[in-house]
């Protein structure tokens, strides 16, 4: 399955859940595949999608929140792997587009073509791992571990196909805030789940 | 522990309630005080680069973040603090220990002791040192500065805090 393809279908799966975006190619296609509110685009800082998605967790009890992260992402910040396991929130899901590349910056490899990324998670430890690798098995694992208590850690192995001609993020970080804030904050009053 | 309780006392009072961090020895008495308060809860990062990442996605949610680190770990944050707090307007109060102030240290403090300031200036980021008669100010100027949505480093010398080391 292309990377691509994956977006389309997560993205229907998605209701009112805050979504942390790593920076890169993740941010550009789901932005443009269908922007959201309660998306967090980063457009830089990689690395650091996993441990904004740990801090919105731990402090948003009452709702999901979902990580896109990317495999380059994940590798730069391992610690946050451990960081994830060991704060244990509940209401967390760490979706991993794994495309074994740095497709951002020209398709360099990564070294997620040997390091298995959901055995790191599940080292790590995290309660619940998955693995797919076709389009069919995305929204069966993604309900499955949403209805699971967390952390809970999603691999998507994909091949690398972004188009260039992806446009980038059009929204001014300030405005990814203040947007972002403001989704959340609408679900103010929630139980915690 | 007088000056560290009356610190993190004072923390609270002005709204602080999310910690994370990386500790330092100077930093030991404050850290352990808010360990040991129920009121507080102190996460402890892997590196500072992931505790900017988490006091960010705290600062998201609604939470008003503290910062706890070393002046060691500025280097990892250097790109966080520029690609993401200042552009995207997310505050932090970051407590960082001044290792190497006035070129008493070990080796490994000195260079960074001296351009500890000068680094967090170039960056942007706007600090002051903190000391044992101006907690209410230096807080203060913080609180300014975070309400428009702006990082605020406090620098902590040797012996502020009552260090358990
Ligand atoms: C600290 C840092 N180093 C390098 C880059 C350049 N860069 C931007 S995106 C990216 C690749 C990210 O890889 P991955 O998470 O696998 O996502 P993909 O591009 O494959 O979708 C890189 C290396 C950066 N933005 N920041
Ligand atoms: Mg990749």
């Amino acid at each position: 399955m292309k990377g691509t393809e994956a977006f389309k279908e997560i993205i229907p799966l998605l209701t009112d859940e805050p979504v942390i975006h790593a920076n890169g190619f993740i941010c550009r296609e789901s932005f443009n595949q269908k922007d959201r509110e309660g998306n967090f685009y980063m457009i830089g800082s990689m690395g650091l999608a996993s441990s904004i998605g740990l801090g919105v967790a731990m402090c948003r009890p009452n709702q999901k929140t979902i990580i896109l992260d990317g495999d380059g992402n994940v590798l730069m910040s391992m610690g946050t792997l451990a960081m994830i396991a060991s704060a244990a929130p509940k209401n967390l899901l760490h979706i991993v587009l794994d495309n074994e590349v740095y497709e951002s910056t020209g398709n360099q490899r990564s070294l997620s073509k040997s390091i298995a990324l959901d055995q790191v998670a599940q080292g790590a430890g995290y309660p619940h791992v998955k693995k797919v690798t076709k389009k069919e098995e995305i929204k069966p694992a993604f309900e499955e571990l949403m209805g699971k208590s967390g952390p809970s850690f999603l691999l998507i192995k994909v091949e690398p196909a972004f188009e260039k001609s992806t446009g980038r993020v059009t929204h001014t970080p300030e405005e990814i805030t203040s947007r972002f804030m403001k989704a959340l904050a609408a679900t103010d009053g929630r139980s915690p789940l | 522990m007088a000056s560290s309780k009356q610190f993190a006392d004072l923390l609270s009072t002005k709204g602080f309630n999310f910690y994370a961090g990386v500790p330092c020895s100077l930093l030991s008495g404050l850290i352990r005080v808010l360990e040991d308060d129920a009121q507080t809860s102190y996460f402890p990062a892997v590196r500072e680069d992931a505790a900017v990442g988490l006091c960010a996605g705290a600062y998201l949610a609604g939470k008003l973040p503290v910062l706890l680190m070393q002046n060691s770990g500025l280097g990892y944050c250097l790109n966080a603090f520029t690609s993401l707090n200042l552009i995207y307007r997310i505050p932090v109060l970051v407590i960082m220990s001044w290792r190497g102030e006035g070129g008493k240290d070990a080796p490994e403090h000195i260079i960074m002791g001296e351009i500890n300031q000068k680094l967090l200036q170039t960056a942007g980021m706007c600090h002051s040192v903190l000391s044992a008669d101006n907690y209410q100010e230096a807080l203060d100027a913080a609180r300014g500065k975070i309400n428009e949505g702006l990082p605020y480093t406090l620098l902590v010398g040797k012996g502020l805090f009552d260090e358990g080391h």
